[in-house]
């Protein structure tokens, strides 16, 4: 960011606001679906870089609340209500709902055990999605989802277009409220707690909490993200909580780099651009998977200074865990 | 209780199978991030080929059986010396960019895997001569598992004494407790550490070998090996051969019974059991500072 001076920024961020706003009119129906997913990813990246990036807690399990958020959504659209405004507000408190005995849990462990417990809470998740039939289908997911309707008194969102429109907004609302959470003393403590959180506690912080309270924030913007997903897509089933969307969510942020929210959503529109692009290229035939693990495996090698925000106090982790 | 205990008898032998399994599979994660610090996330890729080295070259016949056994080690063992270089030049990063390196390295591996044996789950049938069922105590029970018991004990004493009891062994764990006096001392410390990352991988893939008719080669499996040897060693507590043995034997029980009792409540039972273990034990059964 520093390079920039704040009109420049202003200047930039008008720029990139009116290209997305205007997307729609110059790209294909193919195109601005892609486009509205990113932005879904996009959010679900910002989740994962409040956790990893500011506060320095690696997580693999942001899958579970976005897939939480997801199936809240469809839900609620499906026996509730089309109204959007309603289905993400029940979808973020839901999520943060599910974040707080798993968060209380998760954060009582630093570094790798922390990335460990995230990863089977993720892992728990994607299989209650699986065997919890009553409530999700199993494996044939929920279907018939109508369409979303943002406010109520406006027309359901019948095209790809008008969704990208209503993603777009929640999108640009949370990136901004997101902005302003960066430098307030709250996000002042979640740095300090990334950087040495044993100072952080001897100067009185109750660093559990702060860390708790975090990861429930992360866990509704997920849900939210998992929410506007089920608007995109009509349709939810387990894999939308699968390990992958956690990886790759972490990948975007590791990529992105230096817990930045630009970083991580341009680290989000890569690999979710590497993800559909390169898997439907005929040369490739169905090699996605392959050419994303070389991508992880290239990624981690060539990008060092990317992960330099984000590298874990090794001190802390070896203490923890010797 | 006694009636109970018939009602379910099956699964409890059963969660002592699985549990000996994950033992077999998860030491090596444990060993691994104890040990060298390495957060392997490519640990369950090391079952699921092994799995596939049993579907491949498993006959039915005991030569078969022996045969897989052998290839499954020789691949695992290579697959551990590889994830080793591929870690080192990390060390000095941390374990974000080892987990990355690893989920990479599972994304390509399964890939490679699903475009050589296809997308399905791939049915692996015991040794003709351990099918069929015997009675144990009144009950029906598959000859394969009762074997595996047998096996998998015998494995897990051997690991055990292997590291608790011998001299090479005492090296390991003073390796894992200070590594700088233990280099101090002469010992070339990369050797053991590379041998403990071959050792630990080699048995998570015969693990994959023995395991292949219990839970069988397919997409996906590799993940779920990989998380439920994450819960083990978490529950268990980490660096520790014991701690292995008790979370493996913990979660093998609060899986087939779960299974067996409420099955849509099954993975909620997994997590409230992480759950109940570590705010009661927060370092995990085997907590590092009661590790001998």
């Amino acid at each position: 960011m520093s390079p920039f001076g704040p009109s420049v920024r202003r200047l930039l961020v008008t720029a990139v606001a009116v290209g997305l706003a205007s997307a729609p009119f110059v790209l294909g129906p193919y195109t601005i679906g892609t486009l509205s997913r990113i932005l879904v990813f996009a959010l679900l990246a910002i989740s994962v870089n409040l956790l990893t990036g500011l506060t320095g807690l690696p997580t693999l399990g942001q899958s579970a609340y976005f897939g939480v958020g997801a199936y809240t959504a469809a839900i609620v659209a499906t026996r509730l209500t089309d109204i959007g405004m309603l289905q993400l507000l029940i979808a973020a408190g839901v999520s943060a709902l599910v974040a707080v005995p798993t968060g209380w849990l998760a954060v009582r462990a630093r570094g790798v055990v922390f990335l460990m417990l995230t990863l089977a809470i993720g892992e728990i998740a994607y299989s209650a999605a699986v065997n919890w039939k009553s409530l999700t289908n199993g494996t044939d997911g929920v279907s018939g989802i109508p369409p979303v309707v943002p406010l109520p008194g406006m027309p359901a969102l019948e095209l790809d277009g008008l969704v990208y429109f209503y993603v777009l907004a929640v999108f640009l609302v949370l990136f901004a409220a997101v902005s302003r959470l960066g430098s307030t003393p709250f996000a002042l403590a979640l740095r300090g707690i990334r950087d040495n959180e044993r100072r952080m506690s001897a100067i009185g912080y109750p660093t559990r909490r702060y860390a708790l309270t975090v990861y429930c924030g992360a866990g509704a913007l997920a849900g939210v993200a998992g929410a506007l997903w089920v608007s995109v897509q009509r349709f939810v089933s387990p894999g939308d909580a699968g390990f992958e969307i956690a990886a790759l969510a972490l990948l975007a942020v590791v990529i992105g780099g230096s817990g930045s929210m630009w970083g991580a959503c341009a680290g989000a529109a890569l690999v979710w651009l590497t993800r559909d692009y390169l898997g439907n290229l005929e040369a490739v035939a169905g090699r996605g998977p392959l050419l994303l693990g070389l991508f992880f495996v290239i990624a981690v090698y060539t990008l060092p200074r990317g992960l330099a925000g984000v590298r874990l106090p090794p001190k802390l982790t070896r203490k923890r865990t010797a | 209780m006694a009636g109970w205990l018939d009602g379910n008898f099956v699964s409890v032998i059963d969660g002592v199978a699985f549990g000996l399994l994950l033992f077999t599979i998860a030491v090596g994660l444990s060993l691994v991030f104890g040990m060298m610090d390495v957060l392997n996330l490519a640990h369950g890729t090391l079952y699921l080929v092994g799995a596939y080295v049993a579907y491949a070259l498993s006959d039915g016949s005991l030569w078969g059986l022996l045969l897989a056994l052998a290839a499954g080690a020789l691949v695992g063992t290579m697959g551990g010396v590889a994830l080793t270089f591929l870690t080192q030049p990390l060390a000095r990063r941390g374990h974000l960019d080892q987990a990355v390196l690893t989920l990479g390295v599972t994304f390509i591996v399964a890939d490679l895997l699903a475009a050589a044996f296809g997308g399905e789950v791939l049915p692996t049938d015991p040794p003709t001569f351990l099918r069929g069922t015997v009675d144990l105590l009144g009950h029906a029970y598959p000859v394969y598992r009762l074997m595996f018991i047998g096996v998998a004990t015998g494995l897990a004493t051997v690991v055990y004494l292997f590291f608790e009891r011998s001299s090479l062994g005492a090296l390991v764990r003073a390796t894992v407790a200070d590594r700088d006096m233990v280099r101090a001392l002469g010992v070339d410390i990369r050797k053991v550490l590379y041998g403990v990352f071959a050792f630990g991988a080699a048995l998570a893939a015969v693990g994959g070998v023995l395991g292949a008719p219990i839970l069988g080669p397919g997409p996906g499996v590799d993940e779920t090996v990989l998380v439920l040897s994450l819960v083990v060693v978490v529950v268990g507590g980490l660096g520790s051969v014991r701690g292995a043995l008790a979370g493996a034997l913990l979660i093998g029980q609060v899986q087939t019974l779960g299974v067996a009792l409420l099955p849509e409540y099954a993975p909620f039972l997994l997590f409230g059991t992480m759950l109940a273990v570590l705010v009661v034990r927060p370092h995990g059964l085997v907590s590092p500072a009661v590790r001998t």
